[in-house]
């Protein structure tokens, strides 16, 4: 009899050890690099600055750089790949794997001019003909990539190849060392377009050797950047070597970077405490009020706006000066700094900070204040509220009177159910009546962009620093213009901003568009958005970019 | 037997189709889709890649292409992670999960077990009354909780023990207390109950009256009949932690399958969701299978029909 008692514990034993043991053996398999853990450690503290452990984000999608439209997997392929040309310091365009490069006269014709000598991760020769293959890899349908249209439509032929032709797209390699790029229309902002985490080169042969899984084995990841990768053990961890093949490795300090996927930020900063990570993203919002002041809290501008769309197509908000009221009846500077807490800056107008203007250095902001004076006076709420009052009441609805009971859309993460909250009480010194409708964020996506909603939350960051990134969002046609508002003298302005030659006339034309945009209360700005993370102090010489990148390939630990 | 095997493989079988094809339109019912994000993708790019995975085509014939890819055991392509099929993550996520998962449950039973008996015999007194309320709280205590204040404490506060990763055994201590609190707490009261009612039976106060001793009328008699309620609470357990915990996994960064199952959700990543339901279904069909099965091995009152 004891025997079956043992029998049935056998089953239930074999039935999870079985799984269990093959489990141990694949797990191993993967986590070929030894101890991560313990050279974090060492890193920290007395090896000198080899190893560099941090974290980002969780696993990212994909880090193939055609398929990419994550900041995440861009903060890991600007580390594996570099591109014609790159950022530095100071968000300024300077050249990657091209020394030089120059448009034609009239702007139609980039011309790029290769470093000598190029190589491959693997050590294989790097040549203009590599571009030219990722370029239409990126235009091809079948590569389906997100970003495809939006880098490539102004090139030449983009149409047929994104129809299949792929060989119609303008991009030609005249020599090994030369990278040419016809444009159907000029742009001014070609350069920031060519520094694209998404354009950077891809290795022909390991893509049509392995298919869309070339990026999920290290032996077939082959980059053009400062890293190569070692180990991908997706949810846990990517490691990333230093890539002797790289023309610049001279420059490049750490010998790895380990990336710890973490999705939960109290896992993060726990690791970070106990000095396991040197670098974190994801902080616990509730930590954020005693990090203040402390040296290792960072906070910083990127580009993006948050901001609220309403339903223009619905009454009342068909109405622009019942948008306006609501728009002016918001304490910007208490959203930004008491309920998000620091971690976004008040908006003052649409474009935030961080995006640049048609002079070296400047910012499209400060000319926005310089030249028409800020919208919203964040510094003297009560005068707008006054001013909400007044419009209201001009709309036909003076104390709220008649005004119909409105609901709010959004999901519930980060700061946005607050938000939602204080827009509640802030309305109601309107006299309207504010419900709030939180649903899963799929669900808002979609709702959105059918325009089943009356008000929704909404928020853009930037792919390129060219305020026509945010402006063009308004523009009737555009995909993202989930408010469906359309304005011809609008449109009439950003046609014109994008056939522009001259820089001054650029972004002349996008301040007006700006300007309407802001009067006629398109949609409601509400904060910029920051990025705020914890580093020790001892790492060093590392630099965080507006568009929300980390670049570590430089730091040094101390 | 065999037959009884046959039957029940064949209503497993049944059961799996019709989960598949609920799961399937009730997912295509909900709103959203997977390229559908905050950022819009061009309606261009949306219609190249909803050409490549086949969504353009009528949800009918999508359902038809699927179920053969089904049986083929092809449970297609992820949507979000790109390049990845969803039998490769499965194959490199489960067995993570199920060996968490299946430590777990040996330590739920070999602690849950002799602490229910435990009380049991100590009915009324101390050591009773420690263990139910013991027991209640680790019922009442959610794993998010226990992991986040195990974490707090052991790592954040004492650093006595790594906070993320299982690469070493040491990290498996965390999780498998987290994730063993609620089974443990649960068998030992089943035990203690079940042991109770077998005690109080005509045929264990003959066994006492005949002479055995204590120790051979608990082991021999007692323990075999009170252990069924366990046993039947097994197949469901084992289904639901070597699948892996979706909070267990985020909080102490286990590349586990359990995290997929809800990520897989609010990515809409159609064949994940697919292909983890599924699996899902099917490994708690078998597991209660064989819960069934053993049910006969131990009690030979139970026929298998």
């Amino acid at each position: 009899m004891k025997k079956k008692l043992a029998l049935v514990m056998a089953v239930v034993m074999t039935a999870s050890l079985a799984l269990a043991g093959c489990g141990g053996s694949k797990a191993d398999a993967t986590t070929a690099a030894e101890g991560t853990e313990a050279a974090g450690t060492e890193a920290a503290g007395t090896e000198g600055g080899k190893v560099l452990d941090v974290q980002v984000g969780p696993s990212p999608e994909t880090i193939d750089p055609a398929l990419n439209s994550t900041v995440d997997g861009a903060n890991m392929i600007i580390h594996a790949f570099e591109g014609l040309l790159k950022f530095d310091k100071d968000n300024k365009v300077v050249g990657g794997l091209a020394e030089s490069w120059e448009p034609s006269e009239d702007g139609l014709t980039w011309t790029f001019h290769l470093r000598p000598d190029l190589k491959w991760s693997d050590g294989s020769a790097l040549t203009a003909n590599d571009f030219v293959y990722s370029w239409k890899r990126v235009a091809d349908p079948m590569t389906a990539a997100p970003y495809g249209y939006d880098l490539l439509n102004q090139v030449v032929g983009y149409e047929e190849a994104s129809a299949g032709d792929i060989d119609a797209l303008g991009v030609s390699a005249p020599d090994d060392n030369t990278f040419v790029v016809e444009l159907s229309s000029p742009c001014m902002f070609f350069d920031k377009i060519s520094a694209f985490a998404v354009l950077v080169p891809v290795q022909q042969a390991t893509v049509e050797a392995n298919g869309e899984a070339w990026t999920t084995n290290p032996e077939t990841y082959i980059t053009s950047g400062p890293y190569y990768m070692t180990e991908f053990t997706d949810g846990s961890q990517i490691v990333f070597q230093k890539n002797p093949n790289y023309w610049d490795a001279a420059n490049i300090t750490f010998d790895q970077i380990v990336w710890h996927l973490i999705e939960n930020a109290n896992a993060s900063y726990s690791a970070y405490q106990q000095g396991e990570l040197a670098l974190i993203k994801d902080v616990p919002t509730e930590e954020i009020a005693s990090l203040e002041g402390n040296p290792e809290y960072h906070v910083e501008p990127i580009m993006g706006t948050y901001y609220i769309s309403y339903n223009t197509q619905k009454e009342p908000f068909d109405n622009p000066q019942v948008r306006e009221a609501l728009n002016l009846a918001i304490d910007r500077k208490y959203v930004a700094e008491t309920i998000m807490q620091g971690t976004y800056s008040p908006a003052k107008n649409f474009v935030g900070p961080g995006v640049s203007d048609a002079e070296a250095g400047s910012s499209f902001e400060e000319v926005t204040t310089a030249t028409y004076g800020d919208h919203y006076d964040i510094d003297n709420y009560e005068a707008d509220l006054e001013k909400a009052k007044q419009i209201l009441a001009e709309a036909g609805y003076p104390n709220g009177e008649g005004f119909p009971a409105i609901e709010y859309m959004t999901n519930d993460q980060g700061y946005h159910k607050p938000v939602a909250e204080y827009l509640q009480s802030a309305w109601a010194e309107l006299g309207i009546n504010l419900t709030i409708n939180v649903q899963e964020w799929k669900t808002v996506s979609a709702d959105r962009r059918a325009g089943n909603y009356q008000i929704a939350r909404n928020g853009w960051v930037y792919d390129w620093d060219d305020p026509s990134n945010m402006i063009n969002l308004l523009e009737t046609p555009n995909g993202n213009n989930d408010g469906k508002y359309s304005n011809p003298e609008f449109d009439e302005l950003v046609d014109k901003a994008r056939m522009a030659t001259d820089a001054k006339d650029h972004y002349d034309y996008l301040h007006q568009a700006e300007q309407i945009l802001l009067n006629d209360a398109a949609m409601c700005p509400v904060a910029y958005y920051n990025e705020f993370w914890l580093q020790k102090e001892n790492l060093k010489n590392t630099w965080h970019s507006p568009y929300g990148y980390w670049y570590l390939m430089y730091g040094t630990l101390e | 037997m065999p037959k009884y095997i046959v039957k029940r493989a064949f209503m497993a079988a049944v059961t799996a189709f019709l989960v598949a094809t609920l799961t399937f339109f009730i997912m295509n019912m909900v709103p959203g889709g997977p390229f559908l994000a905050e950022k819009a993708v061009t309606p261009q790019a949306q219609a190249a890649m909803e050409a490549k995975f086949g969504l353009d085509k009528p949800l009918s014939e999508q359902y038809i292409t699927y179920m053969e890819d089904l049986m083929h055991g092809d449970l297609g392509p992820s949507l979000k992670k790109r390049g990845r099929t969803v039998n490769q993550i499965i194959a490199t996520k489960f067995p993570v999960s199920a060996k968490l998962g299946g430590i777990a449950i040996l330590v739920a039973v070999f602690v849950g077990v002799p602490l229910g008996s435990v009380a049991a015999f100590n009915r009324g007194k101390f050591l009773d009354n420690l263990i139910i309320v013991g027991s209640t709280a680790g019922i009442a205590i959610p794993n998010f909780l226990s992991s986040t204040l195990l974490m707090y404490f052991l790592s954040t506060k004492l650093n006595l023990l790594p906070s993320m990763g299982l690469n070493n055994p040491v990290n498996y201590i965390m999780p498998v207390i987290a994730l063993s609190l609620y089974p443990t707490a649960y068998i030992a009261r089943l035990m203690r109950s079940s042991m109770l009612d077998v005690m109080g039976q005509d045929y264990m106060r003959t066994a006492r009256a005949k002479g055995i001793s204590t120790f051979k009328s608990i082991f021999k008699h007692a323990l075999r009949n009170a252990i069924l309620p366990v046993v039947t609470y097994l197949g469901p357990l084992l289904a639901s932690l070597m699948t892996g915990s979706f909070i267990i996994e985020k909080i102490f960064t286990i590349p586990g399958l359990g995290s997929e199952f809800v990520g897989a959700i609010t990515s809409r990543d159609y064949p994940m969701i697919m292909g983890t339901t599924i699996f899902l279904a099917v490994f708690i069909i078998i597991m209660n299978m064989i819960v069934d099965i053993a049910y006969a091995y131990i009690d030979p009152r139970i026929k298998l029909k």
